[in-house]
C-alpha cells in the first residue's frame, strides 16, 4: 500500500526534522526554568503546554527525539553492523562449527529477557545513554544475524548461487555479490522495525531512570517526571507519549510499505 | 448423456480474459484430457468446474452436471457438491495434504464434512477405500501422518479424499506430473482402473501428450484460454485438424538432429567416486549418522560425446553433479578432467573449472534478478586469468548471445525482460562465453513447455555441430535423453546399472530396472509426431 | 517424543549454565564493593574486610560463583546484602504479584488476539481486517507503560472504577487482588496483544495459500470450516513460538509497569537493589527470570511436538 509508506515516511521525516531543527532553534529554551508558567496547558505561546518547570513540552519533544533516535540508531547500527556478517558467515559455512557456534550463540542471546539484560547492563555498568545503546544494540545482534542466516541459506540453493560457484567464486565473494544484495531488502525493512523497538526500548529504559541522564531531554524521563502530575495537568503525560506512539507508528508503517515496495514480486509460479 | 457439459465458459480477472468461450462434455465412465502447454486456461476450467476460482475472477456461461445448472448454486449448495458429486485431485501430493492431520482423518473428512455416515462408518469406509487406491491398512495404518510417506503414496491418499464418497466426476489437475515415471504409471492405473470400475467420468488436466495418448477418450486442446481443437483422442492424435495442435504434436516427439559423434580421447574420468551426506545427530552429542548418495560410481566421456543420466529423483544423479562440478568434495574415488581432479587438497581445482560449465534446471532461479545480462552470462570470465575486457569482452558476450540466437542488445536488459525459454537460451550462453570443454545440463529443458523444449533440443543439436561440444545431459525424461545424447547411463539408488549407446539401451535394455523405466515411460503410439516418423519415437 | 524432549532438556541445561556463567560474570566485574557501599565512605578498614567475609566476598570467584550456583539448586539464594534477608525468601514474596500479574497478561492477550487474528484473516483485505489491522498498528506502537499512564487517568482519576496503584495483597481476597491487578495486567497485554493478533493474521493468511487448503475446499468444506479445521492448528507453529518470546516481554515489561502502579513486585525489588547496590539481589533475580523464560521457550518446544507430527518422529 503506498498510502502506508507515504505516511510512515512523513512521519518519520517530521520527527528528523523535529530533532535536527533542534540543535539551532526551539520554540524556547529547555534549559530555563520559568516556575510562572509551569504546568499550562497548551496555547498559543506554548503549542503543547508546558510542564512543572515551565518549559516548553514541544521544545523538550524536539530536543528529546535527538536521544530517541540516536539510541535507536546505533543501536541498529550495532546490529546490522555485527548481525550481517555473522548471519553472512553462517549461512556460508552452512552446517560448519561456524554456523554451529553463531546459531546457537543467537539462540542463547534469544532466551535472555531482552529488557531484563538490559536493566542488568546499566545496572551494573551505570545508568547512561552509552550503556542503553549497547544494551539495545546487544540484542539486536541476533536478530540480523537470524535473519541474514535464513534468508541467506535459502539463497545459496538458488542456482544462480550455484552458477556463481560454478565459475569460481568463493565464499566471500558470494558473499557479498549475489546474497547481501539479495538480502538488503529484508534488512532495511527489519531496519526500520528495530529502529521503532529502539526507540520504545530507550523510552522504557529512560522512564525507569537507566537510559539518558538530566540535563540530557528524553522522552522516557519526560513521561517519568509526569507521572505524579497526571491527574493536575494530563498534557504533561499525554504529548510525549503521542511522540512516542507517532514516531513508533511511523516507522513501523515505513517499513511495512517498504516492504510492499520492495518485494520485487519476481517469484513467478512455475509451470 | 452427458454427466458434465461446459458452454461458453468465460473467466476474467480484474477485466483480464483467461477462458474465453469454453465449451465441453464429460460422459460417464469416459476420460476427457484438457491439454496445452502452461498458460492455456486448462487449471483455470477445471477451478470454474469446481467453482474455486480465485478470488476476483468473474465467470459466465452454463456449467451443468448431470444436468443441474452449477453457476446458479448459492456457495453453500456448492459446498455439498464438492467432495460428494465432484472430487479432484491435484499436482502437487507434497503439500496437497495437511501435514498435523493423521490420513485416516483426511480420508474420513470427505465422508463426514457431507453428513454421508456416522463416525464409525465413516472410519470403515476410509479404510477400504485407502485400500482401494493400494494403501492398505496393515502397510498403512490410518493413524500415519503425510509426511510418513512418499509422493506417490501420498497421490494415492488425495485420490482416496476425492473417491470416498464415490463421486460422478473426478477432476484431475496434473496429478502425475510431480511423481517420478514408475510412480506415474501407477497412479495413471489406477486412474484408469476407478473409471473402468466406478464408471466415473474423469477430467484430466495434463500438458504431457504422451500421457492423453494413453488414456483419454476424448480430448481438447487449449491455448490462451480458448478451445483450439476436441475430439475422439485418437482421431485428434492421428489426424490434427489445427496448426497448434500438430505443432505440440510434434513437439512432443521431437527429435534434435544431432551430429555423428566423434570421440577422441578421454576428457572426464569418473574413477570409483562415493558421496557421503551426513545426517542429523540422532542424540546431541551422538555421531552423525552417514547416508551414501553416489556409491563406487565409475565412468568416461570421451571428448566430443554427448552422454545421458537418467535416473528418478533421488537417485543421487543430482549428488553425482555437484561432485563432477567439484562443488563438492567425494569420500571416495577421483574425478578427472583432462586428467587433473576437479576438486583438490579440499578447494575447487580453478584451473580445472574453467574447462567445465554447467546449465540448471530452473530458468527463473538460475539468475541474479539485480543483474544485467551482460554481467550474468561474463560471470564465468572470474575462472580465466586474464579475462577479456573493454571490446573483446564486447565481442564475446554478442558472439555468445548470438550464438544463442538472441540480440547482441540484449545483452543491457534485466532478466526479468526473458521468459523462460530465453532465460534458458541466455544459461546456455552463459556456459558457452568460456569455450568450456565441457558443459553439464542438469534437468536444463524439463521445466519447459513442449515447444520451448524442442526449440533448446535443436539449439543444442546446432551447437554441437557448430562447436563440437561435449556435455552430459541429466533428466528424468528419457524420451529427451533419446535424442540428445549418443551414450546413455541409468542411475538408481546411487549405482549406475547400465550404460551403454542410447539406441541400444533404449532399443535392448539388459537391466531390470531400465526394462521398468521405459515400459513406464509414456509414448506416443507409433507415427505420431516427431519430425523423423520413421524411427520409433519414445 | 521421548528423545525430542530428553534433547531439549539438554539444550535446557547448557543454556541455563551458560546464562549463569555470564549473569555472574556481568555482576562480578561491577565497579564497586558491595561491603564499602554498604558501610558508607568512611568506614574502618577490618570493618569492610569483616563484613566481606560475612558476605562471602573475600573467596576467589571460580569458589563464589560454584557457592552461588549450589546454592540456588538448593534453594537458597543468598542473603541480601542491605536487608540481611534471605534472596529467596524475598523474591518468593514478590513472584506472587509478578507471576499472576504475567500470566494475567499473557491470558488476556492471547484472548484478544486469537479471535482478533482469525477474523483479520477472514476477512481478508475487507474493512473488518483494515479495522483490525489498523488498530493493532496503534498498538504495537504504544508503549505499555505510558498505555498504563492512561489507564490510570481514564480509570482510576476521572472513572474512579479502580485504584490508582498498589497491591492490597492476596489476603485481602482474589477478587480484590485481580481487581488491583486489571489495569497493570491490561497495560501490559494489549501492546503485546496487537503483536500477537498480527502474527496470526499473517500465519492464516499464508496457510490460506497452501495448497492443503484448495483440497479441504475440493472436499466440500466451507472456507470456514476450512479455516477451523485446517488453518487454526497449522498457524499455531508460529504463533506459539511468539507466546513463547512474549512471556519474556511481559515479565520485563512488568518489571515497569510495576513502577507505574507501585506493586510490589519484582521489578520494584530490581530497582531498589540497583540502588542499594544490592548485587546478590539484582543478580538472583535476573537468573530466575532467565530460567523463568528459558523454561517457558523449552514448554514452547514441546507444544511444538504436539502441534506438528513432523516434529515428534524426527530426532
Amino acid at each position: 500500500m503506498r498510502r502506508s509508506l507515504a505516511l510512515g515516511a512523513a512521519l518519520t521525516a517530521l520527527v528528523l526534522a523535529g530533532g535536527l531543527l533542534s540543535f539551532v532553534w526551539t520554540p524556547h529554551a529547555v534549559d530555563g526554568m520559568a516556575i510562572a508558567d509551569r504546568l499550562k496547558p497548551p496555547s498559543a505561546a506554548h503549542w503543547l503546554g508546558t510542564d512543572h518547570f515551565g518549559r516548553d513540552i514541544l521544545s523538550m519533544i524536539m530536543v528529546g527525539a535527538r536521544t530517541s533516535i540516536a539510541v535507536a540508531l546505533v543501536a541498529v547500527g550495532i546490529g546490522m553492523g555485527l548481525g550481517v556478517p555473522l548471519g553472512l558467515a553462517a549461512a556460508a559455512h552452512k552446517g560448519g562449527w561456524l554456523d554451529e557456534v553463531i546459531s546457537r550463540g543467537n539462540d542463547l542471546i534469544f532466551a535472555f529477557p531482552s529488557l531484563v539484560i538490559a536493566i542488568l547492563i546499566t545496572a551494573v555498568f551505570g545508568a547512561g545513554a552509552v550503556n542503553a545503546i549497547v544494551a539495545i544494540g546487544i540484542f539486536n545482534v541476533p536478530v540480523f544475524a537470524r535473519l541474514t542466516r535464513g534468508a541467506a541459506l535459502s539463497l545459496w540453493e538458488r542456482e544462480f548461487v550455484l552458477a556463481a560457484r560454478v565459475a569460481g567464486k568463493g565464499r566471500l565473494r558470494i558473499s557479498a555479490e549475489h546474497i547481501l544484495p539479495n538480502v538488503a531488502n529484508l534488512l532495511i525493512v527489519q531496519g526500520t522495525i528495530q529502529f521503532s523497538l529502539g526507540i520504545l526500548a530507550e523510552a522504557g529504559l529512560s522512564y525507569v531512570g537507566l537510559g539518558a541522564q538530566p540535563p540530557v531531554p528524553s522522552w522516557g524521563r519526560m513521561l517519568a517526571d509526569a507521572q505524579t502530575m497526571v491527574a493536575l495537568a494530563p498534557h504533561v503525560a499525554l504529548m510525549p507519549g503521542l511522540a512516542i506512539v507517532l514516531t513508533v507508528l511511523g516507522l513501523n508503517l515505513l517499513g511495512d510499505g517498504l516492504r510492499d515496495a520492495l518485494d520485487p514480486r519476481l517469484r513467478r509460479r512455475r509451470p | 448423456m452427458t454427466l458434465l457439459s461446459v458452454a461458453a465458459l468465460s473467466v476474467s480477472i480484474h477485466d483480464t480474459p483467461i477462458l474465453k468461450d469454453v465449451s465441453l462434455s464429460v460422459a460417464p465412465g469416459q476420460i476427457v484430457a484438457l491439454t496445452g502447454e502452461s498458460g492455456s486456461g486448462k487449471s483455470m476450467t477445471a477451478l470454474a468446474v469446481m467453482r474455486l476460482l480465485p478470488e476476483g475472477a468473474e465467470a459466465q456461461g452454463r456449467i451443468a452436471l448431470a444436468g443441474a445448472d452449477l453457476m446458479a448454486r448459492t456457495e453453500a449448495q456448492m459446498c455439498a457438491v464438492r467432495g460428494n458429486d465432484i472430487g479432484m485431485i491435484f499436482q502437487e501430493p507434497m503439500t496437497a495434504l495437511n501435514p498435523v492431520m493423521t490420513i485416516g482423518d483426511q480420508v474420513a473428512e470427505t465422508i463426514l464434512v457431507h453428513g454421508a455416515m456416522g463416525r464409525a462408518q465413516a472410519r470403515d469406509r476410509a479404510r477400504a477405500v485407502l485400500a482401494r487406491v493400494g494403501l492398505p491398512e496393515d502397510r498403512f495404518p490410518l493413524s500415519l501422518y503425510p509426511h510418513q510417506l512418499s509422493g506417490g503414496q501420498r497421490q494415492r491418499v488425495v485420490i482416496a479424499m476425492a473417491i470416498a464418497l464415490r463421486p460422478k466426476l473426478l477432476i484431475a489437475d496434473e496429478p502425475t506430473t510431480a511423481l517420478d515415471v514408475t510412480t506415474q504409471a501407477q497412479i495413471l492405473d489406477l486412474l484408469k482402473g476407478l473409471v473402468a470400475e466406478e464408471g466415473m467420468g474423469l477430467m484430466m488436466i495434463t500438458h504431457d501428450l504422451a500421457v492423453v495418448a494413453g488414456m483419454a477418450d476424448q480430448i481438447v486442446v487449449m491455448r490462451h484460454g480458448a478451445v483450439v481443437e476436441q475430439g475422439p483422442a485418437r482421431a485428434v492424435l492421428s489426424a490434427p485438424a489445427q496448426a497448434y495442435t500438430r505443432a505440440l504434436l510434434e513437439a512432443s516427439g521431437h527429435r534434435a538432429n544431432l551430429p555423428e559423434a566423434a570421440p577422441q580421447g578421454a576428457l572426464l574420468q569418473v574413477r570409483g567416486v562415493s558421496r557421503d551426506y551426513r545426517t542429523p545427530r540422532k542424540r546431541l552429542f551422538g555421531p552423525h549418522g552417514t547416508v551414501r548418495a553416489v556409491k563406487d560410481v565409475s565412468f568416461e566421456i570421451q571428448k566430443g560425446e554427448r552422454v545421458g543420466l537418467v535416473g528418478e529423483s533421488g537417485c543421487g544423479k543430482s549428488t553425482l553433479t555437484r561432485a563432477l562440478l567439484g562443488l563438492e568434495p567425494v569420500q571416495a574415488g577421483q574425478i578427472l578432467l583432462d586428467g587433473q581432479p576437479v576438486y583438490a587438497h579440499g578447494h575447487p581445482n580453478l584451473a580445472v573449472r574453467r574447462k567445465i560449465q554447467v546449465v540448471f534446471q530452473d530458468p527463473y532461479g538460475s539468475f541474479n534478478p539485480r543483474h544485467r545480462v551482460a554481467r550474468l552470462i561474463t560471470e564465468p570470465f572470474h575462472l580465466l586469468e586474464s579475462p577479456p575486457t573493454g571490446a573483446a569482452r564486447e565481442r564475446a558476450i554478442a558472439e555468445a548471445l548470438t550464438a544463442v540466437g538472441l540480440q547482441p542488445d540484449d545483452a543491457g536488459k534485466y532478466i526479468h525482460a526473458f521468459s523462460g525459454g530465453q532465460r534458458q537460451r541466455i544459461a546456455i550462453a552463459r556456459a558457452l562465453i568460456i569455450r568450456p570443454e565441457l558443459i553439464v545440463f542438469d534437468e536444463a529443458v524439463s521445466a519447459l513447455d513442449v515447444r520451448v523444449r524442442a526449440q533448446i533440443l535443436d539449439l543444442m543439436a546446432d551447437l554441437s555441430r557448430q562447436y563440437g561440444l561435449t556435455y552430459l545431459f541429466i533428466s528424468h525424461d528419457l524420451s529427451v535423453v533419446r535424442t540428445i545424447t549418443d551414450r546413455v547411463m541409468v542411475m538408481r539408488a546411487g549405482e549406475i546399472v547400465e550404460a551403454g549407446p542410447t539406441e541400444q539401451v533404449f532399443d535392448t535394455p539388459s537391466h531390470w530396472y531400465t526394462k521398468a523405466l521405459i515400459a513406464a515411460a509414456p509414448r506416443l503410439p507409433e507415427g505420431i509426431g516427431g519430425s523423423d516418423a520413421a524411427r520409433p519415437a519414445l | 517424543m521421548v528423545r525430542y524432549a530428553l534433547n531439549r532438556l539438554i539444550s535446557l541445561a547448557i543454556s541455563l549454565l551458560i546464562a549463569s556463567v555470564a549473569i555472574f560474570l556481568v555482576v562480578e566485574v561491577a565497579p564497586g564493593d558491595p561491603a564499602s557501599y554498604m558501610l558508607g565512605i568512611n568506614a574502618q578498614p577490618d570493618t569492610v574486610a569483616a563484613l566481606r567475609t560475612e558476605l562471602g566476598l573475600d573467596v576467589s570467584k571460580p569458589e563464589r560463583y560454584l557457592t552461588w550456583v549450589s546454592g540456588m539448586l538448593g534453594g537458597d539464594f543468598g542473603t541480601s546484602y542491605t536487608y540481611r534477608a534471605p534472596v529467596a525468601q524475598m523474591i518468593a514474596d514478590r513472584l506472587w504479584v509478578s507471576l499472576p500479574l504475567a500470566i494475567y497478561a499473557l491470558t488476556l492477550s492471547t484472548l484478544i488476539a486469537f479471535p482478533a487474528g482469525l477474523f483479520a484473516a477472514s476477512r481478508r483485505g475487507r474493512a473488518g481486517d483494515m479495522a483490525v489491522m489498523g488498530a493493532t498498528q496503534l498498538g504495537v506502537a504504544i508503549p505499555n507503560f505510558w498505555f498504563a499512564m492512561m489507564l490510570v487517568l481514564v480509570f482510576s482519576i476521572t472513572l474512579r472504577w479502580f485504584g490508582a496503584g498498589g497491591f492490597p495483597g492476596w489476603d485481602a481476597g482474589l477478587g480484590a487482588g485481580l481487581k488491583a491487578l486489571t489495569l497493570p495486567a491490561v497495560a501490559l497485554a494489549l501492546p503485546q496483544a496487537a503483536i500477537l493478533a498480527r502474527v496470526m493474521r499473517s500465519a492464516l493468511i499464508d496457510i490460506l495459500g497452501e495448497d492443503f487448503m484448495r483440497t479441504a475446499r475440493a472436499k466440500g468444506l466451507s472456507r470456514r470450516q476450512a479455516l477451523w479445521r485446517h488453518g487454526v492448528r497449522n498457524a499455531l507453529i508460529p504463533v506459539l513460538t511468539i507466546i513463547g518470546l512474549q512471556f519474556s516481554f511481559l515479565l520485563a515489561g512488568a518489571i515497569i509497569i510495576e513502577q507505574v502502579f507501585f506493586l510490589p513486585g519484582l521489578g520494584r525489588l530490581v530497582f531498589q537493589s540497583i540502588t542499594q547496590r544490592d548485587l546478590i539481589v539484582v543478580e538472583s533475580v535476573v537468573m530466575l527470570l532467565v530460567f523463568a523464560v528459558i523454561v517457558v521457550n523449552f514448554a514452547v518446544d514441546l507444544a511444538y511436538a504436539a502441534a506438528d507430527p513432523r516434529l515428534r518422529t524426527r530426532t
